[in-house]
Parts: structure tokens; sequence; C-alpha cells
């Protein structure tokens, strides 16, 4: 079966996110003035074959331990959806 | 003559400068290209700075899996020398031969010029030819120089002499001014200051040199661990 995986990747908290920081200068600047706590990241998205939710997401964390989000400096969550 | 074999990413834009600064210091300097899977037994191998892969996903991230890097990892881990600048330090920490990471700048600019740094460990592959304690200048040139680890990592790096080189005046935010470090052995060593580029005395400092130089003077000090002997050439065989 496939499936459809989100994979949300953040600036580790605590970490300086220099990109957060001058979208949420930005933000202020554009009069959002109730913002706050902005972190940029990156969004990957993909198709994989699995024979359960639960397999698909395994492999997604496999993908990203090994490559997509580099532990040091980055925090990463996985989202599985069934391709109907 | 010593050989060294400079690794040749997709993005890579170093490598020329590289070669140049290791001939002059009186080293063979061969060009590998990322897709070869085998080394010809170096006595050193430099990953040299650029952007490889057009530093997508994160610096380094993408380059750390090219065919070679079997290749540069086995050569590392049997004690063989390797020197990673800018680029070439980034893939180091991102395949897992140097502590940390190298991550956007504070500020977010992309920082080139000529920053003041001091040599902390004169005991690597590639300072022996410097002072402890000395200080020169070199270009720096990097959107994600910033280096960062965790504390405990950071304490350690510290305690146990592994920051090779730091900044005089922190430039990107790298945690505690980390310019370069290397490992234990001091046998992989990686910075983010470009050497190569300050290695002409008619174009520039040529202070830069020096770290070329050390290299030689490390090999004949016996410094150098015997690489892997990948090729089936005795390492004794091409010492002139």
């Amino acid at each position: 079966m496939k499936y459809r995986v989100h994979v949300r990747i953040l600036p580790r908290p605590g970490l300086l996110d220099p990109q957060g920081q001058a979208v949420e200068h930005a933000l202020a600047t554009l009069a959002f003035a109730n913002v706050g706590n902005v972190h940029v990241g990156k969004a990957v998205d993909l198709d994989v074959v699995a024979t359960s939710e639960a397999e698909a997401a395994k492999h997604a964390r496999a993908m990203c331990d090994k490559l997509l989000a580099n532990p040091v400096i980055e925090d990463y969550a996985v989202q599985v959806e069934p391709i109907s | 003559m010593m050989r060294a074999a400079v690794i040749t990413f997709p993005g890579s834009n170093c490598e020329h400068d590289t070669v140049r600064a290791l001939t002059q210091a009186g080293i063979h300097a061969e060009l590998v290209w990322h897709r070869e899977t085998s080394l010809q037994a170096p006595d050193v191998v430099l990953l040299p700075g650029g952007f490889s892969y057009g530093d997508y996903l994160r610096s380094g991230a993408i380059a750390r899996f090219s065919p070679i890097m079997e290749a540069v990892r086995t050569h590392a881990l049997a004690g063989g020398a390797v020197i990673g600048i800018c680029n070439g330090f980034q893939v180091l920490c991102e395949a897992g031969l140097l502590p940390g990471a190298l991550t956007k700048n504070a500020g977010l600019l992309f920082t080139s010029r000529t920053v003041r740094v001091t040599i902390e460990r004169s005991d690597t592959i590639c300072t022996v030819d410097f002072e402890q304690g000395a200080r020169l200048s070199l270009p720096i040139a990097n959107g994600e120089g910033r280096f960062v680890a965790d504390e405990q990592t950071l304490d350690q790096l510290e305690a146990e002499g592994h920051v090779v080189l730091r900044y005089a005046e922190n430039p990107n935010g790298s945690a505690r001014g980390i310019a370069g470090i290397c490992n234990p052995q001091g046998t992989i060593v990686g910075m983010m200051p470009h050497p190569e580029r300050a290695a002409n005395a008619r174009l520039n400092s040529g202070e830069g040199g020096r770290f070329f130089s050390s290299i030689v003077t490390s090999f004949h000090s016996q410094m150098l661990t015997s690489p892997p002997n990948t090729s089936g050439l005795n390492r004794d065989s091409y010492v002139e």
C-alpha cells in the first residue's frame, strides 16, 4: 500500500534560530504585534510503499535519522496518511 | 613526495586553490571526483570548500553519501589524515567524523571577509608549523558557518583540547567562538576559514600556506599514522 508521508523539520528548541527571528521582526513590522516564538524549518513530503501506516512511519523516521534531519540542530515530526 | 587527494563534489569550488596550496607546499595533489569509490592510498585527504549539491537540505548533508565518502571514512578511521575546509568541515560533521554541526549564521548574513583567528592547538596535522596561541588573518566565506554542539560536547572539546582554531572576534555566533576542531588524535581537522585562499604571499597574507607546510612537517615527524593500504601500495614506497 502507498502512503503519503509529511515530514516536518524544525530547529531544536533553545538553539538560536536567526530565520525565525528575522520573520518575527518582519511580522512585527507589519503590525502583527501579537506574534512570538516564530521558528522556520523545512517540510519534506514523499510517498512510500509499506504494509502498514506504522511501517511507513518507521521508514520515514529512518530517513530522518539518516538524512532528512540533523539531530544536533533539528527535531522532526512524521505524519502518515494512506493514499486512496 | 607526499600525496594528497582533493575530493571534488558537484558544487565544490575551492578544489583548484586547494591543489595549488598543496603543490606549493611540495605535496603532489590530485583531484578525485566524488563518484570514485576508492582512494589510491593518499597521505592526506582534503575536502574543499564550495557548495556541494547546492547546499540542498543542509550544507554537506548530501555530499556525505557520495560514493567516495566510504573510502574517505575508511581512510579516516584507520588514522589517515583528513582536512575539511569550509564545506569540507560541514561534510565531516554531517558524516559524524567530527562532532557538532554548522548552521545558519547569526544575523543571517553570508559572511565573506578576513577574520583574525587564534591557533589553539599546534599539534595537529595542519597546525604544527604554528606557535600555540599564534594569531593570524584568514578569509571566511559562508552562510552556514555557525558551529553548534550541545554543552556537554562543547565542554569535552575544550577539556580535551580539540579546538584547533578560534575566532578572535566571533563573526557568526559560533559556539565559544570555535572556528575549527579536530578528532582526539589530531588527524581529522575541520575548519571554516579558508587557508588555501591566503596561501600566496603576493596576493594575500600568505599565512594560510603554513597549514599546508604543516602537513609536510607532521608527515616527516611521523605524526601521521599509516593510512589504510587500499591499493596495495606500501606507504614507504612513495616517500622520497
